[in-house]
């Protein structure tokens, strides 16, 4: 195609959007409003998101060793376990770390003086462990069982409810964003088609003249699909600016009121969440506006 | 050339043909009146001719090329080998007349160098170089079927098809049209007039097929109107 047939389609798709100023503006607003709740989803759901990591981290495995394992023994469990792919992290817990963090925890106060009075003699000789965080706990159940499997390993400990409870709440928030999202995008591809519809019979008697002239297919259709890009990305825009100056805001509002969701969220920063929602709803709005032309003029338009 | 070999045209609701066996050959550079009553197939056979029908038998060749070989994708190349007139003239009425015009080069993607050099050449052949830029409503009908026809020529096609070219026009107009027509034609274009217009018909001394009910019932060189009745 050339540059100046190229011109003309995006003056006459421009022109189309102007002539069918209020279509136009009632799909722009649908897109506006899919791609602000789109939005909104997407700054829930990446907050849950990084507050469930939180939550997985703080889910621990404990491997403790049968008494008497050599240094060389556990070493070597230590190392099988730190090839397995689910593993986050990993910690060695020495008998001395056991007993001082066992100590703290129960004596608070008087824990100096617990330490002092088994000076030279650990209680927990034989509870060294290593503690593990997983990447991902919907694998938890079976690495749990994995690590009792192993030679050498006297016990595992793992706090296995709550693992559960996390992995689905996770599940089912992830997939509960993604079929509500789904809704909304049809909602708009199926206005925006309504849109060029309209257009398309605005224009009807040029179309047929445009053909019986010679145009091809992709010069009648061209002035649409600009017409649908340009829907699509002014009503991506719009969204992706209301979501970002209000992000902080709420976000503030939150930790300053509310001191228990300050707790329960770990927040994620705005660059963080914008540098993917900004490029990811105009490629969406682009991608509306795109599918709803090509879709109702391939439909309108046999030539 | 245009060659109608055994073309016969079917409507899917309809019981009888539209067009039954039509065989018709004009060579290049001729002048001819299609001719016949309403009903009698003539818009049947220009929406054949520029392919937006396809025939229920027979072949149809435009120009060297065969109808059924031609692909979907290459119809827009054979119609710019067409150019074509209607009786309601067909302009967009949002646009000035050069607007119109310059429209049959940009949907060929014509450069606009080109454009802006051949639309008033053209618009001064039809004589309308001073109303270039007039609306369509400000326009007589004579002038609009100008217009039309500066559009339909611009492109400089191998055939001209004007389908009623002076249905909706006086007599002076009508005239007009018609040796506009046949100007177009001196300088090489084959034309090909639909019309029910007897007294043009009849004072040109062309070449002149005749149909009725779909069937062809006469052509003749330097013929006249044949009255149904």
């Amino acid at each position: 195609m050339r540059i100046s047939s190229i011109l003309y389609s995006i003056r006459q798709g421009v022109k189309n959007i102007k002539r069918n100023l209020l279509f136009s503006l009632a799909s722009v607003g649908t897109i506006i409003s899919c791609l602000f709740l789109f939005g909104v989803f997407y700054c829930v759901v990446m907050n849950f998101k990084s507050s469930m990591d939180e939550l997985e981290n703080s889910v621990v495995i404990s491997v403790f060793f049968d008494e008497g394992i050599t240094d060389e023994n556990r070493s070597l469990i230590g190392e099988q376990i730190r090839l397995r792919e689910e593993v986050n992290t990993m910690y060695y817990i020495s008998p001395e770390e056991a007993w001082e963090n066992y100590a703290k925890e129960t004596y608070k106060d008087n824990y100096e003086l617990a330490m002092e009075s088994f000076a030279g003699d650990n209680p927990l000789q034989n509870s060294d462990s290593y503690e593990i965080t997983l990447k991902n706990l919907e694998n938890h159940a079976e690495f749990v069982q994995y690590l009792r499997e192993l030679h050498g390993v006297r016990k595992v400990v793992s706090s296995e409810q709550t693992a559960d409870g996390v992995s689905a709440l996770s599940s089912i928030v992830t997939y509960a964003s993604i079929a509500i999202i789904a809704i909304l995008l049809m909602v708009s591809v199926f206005l925006i088609s309504n849109t060029i519809t309209i257009g398309i019979t605005v224009r009807k008697e040029e179309i047929q003249i445009m053909k019986l002239i010679g145009a091809t297919n992709f010069f009648v259709r061209a002035p649409f699909i600009v017409e649908g890009i340009v829907i699509g990305l002014v009503g991506s825009m719009v969204p992706v600016g209301l979501v970002y100056l209000m992000y902080d805001k709420v976000v503030d509002y939150l930790v300053s009121k509310q001191s228990i969701v300050q707790n329960l969220f770990a927040f994620v920063p705005a660059g963080e969440i914008f540098s993917v929602l900004i490029p990811v709803s105009i490629i969406i709005g682009i991608g509306l506006g795109l599918i709803g032309s090509l879709v109702t003029t391939r439909k309108h338009l046999k030539v | 050339m245009i060659v109608l070999d055994h073309v016969k045209m079917k409507y899917p609701a309809s019981k009888t043909y539209a067009l039954n066996d039509i065989n018709i050959k004009i060579e290049d550079g001729e002048f001819v009146f299609i001719v016949g009553s309403s009903g009698s197939g003539k818009t049947t056979l220009i929406k054949l001719l520029l392919k937006e029908l396809e025939p229920t038998s027979g072949k149809i060749t435009v120009a060297d090329t065969d109808y059924a070989k031609l692909k979907r994708r290459n119809i827009p190349k054979l119609r710019r080998k067409i150019g074509t007139v209607f009786q309601n003239f067909r302009l967009l009425k949002d646009r000035t007349v050069y607007e119109n015009v310059a429209f049959a080069q940009r949907v060929i993607e014509t450069p606009t160098r080109y454009i802006r050099r051949q639309v008033p050449a053209m618009l001064t052949l039809v004589g309308l170089a001073d109303k270039y830029k007039a609306y369509p409503k400000q326009l007589s009908g004579g002038e609009q079927q100008r217009v039309a026809l500066a559009r339909a020529l611009v492109n400089k096609p191998e055939i001209l098809l004007a389908d009623e070219p002076t249905g909706n026009l006086d007599p002076k107009n009508s005239w007009e049209i018609m040796r506009l027509l046949e100007d177009v034609n001196k300088k090489g274009t084959t034309v090909v007039v639909v019309t029910h217009n007897k007294e043009i018909v009849n004072m040109m001394k062309k070449r002149v097929i005749t149909l009725k009910k779909g069937e062809l019932i006469s052509d003749e060189q330097k013929g006249g109107y044949i009255d149904e009745d």
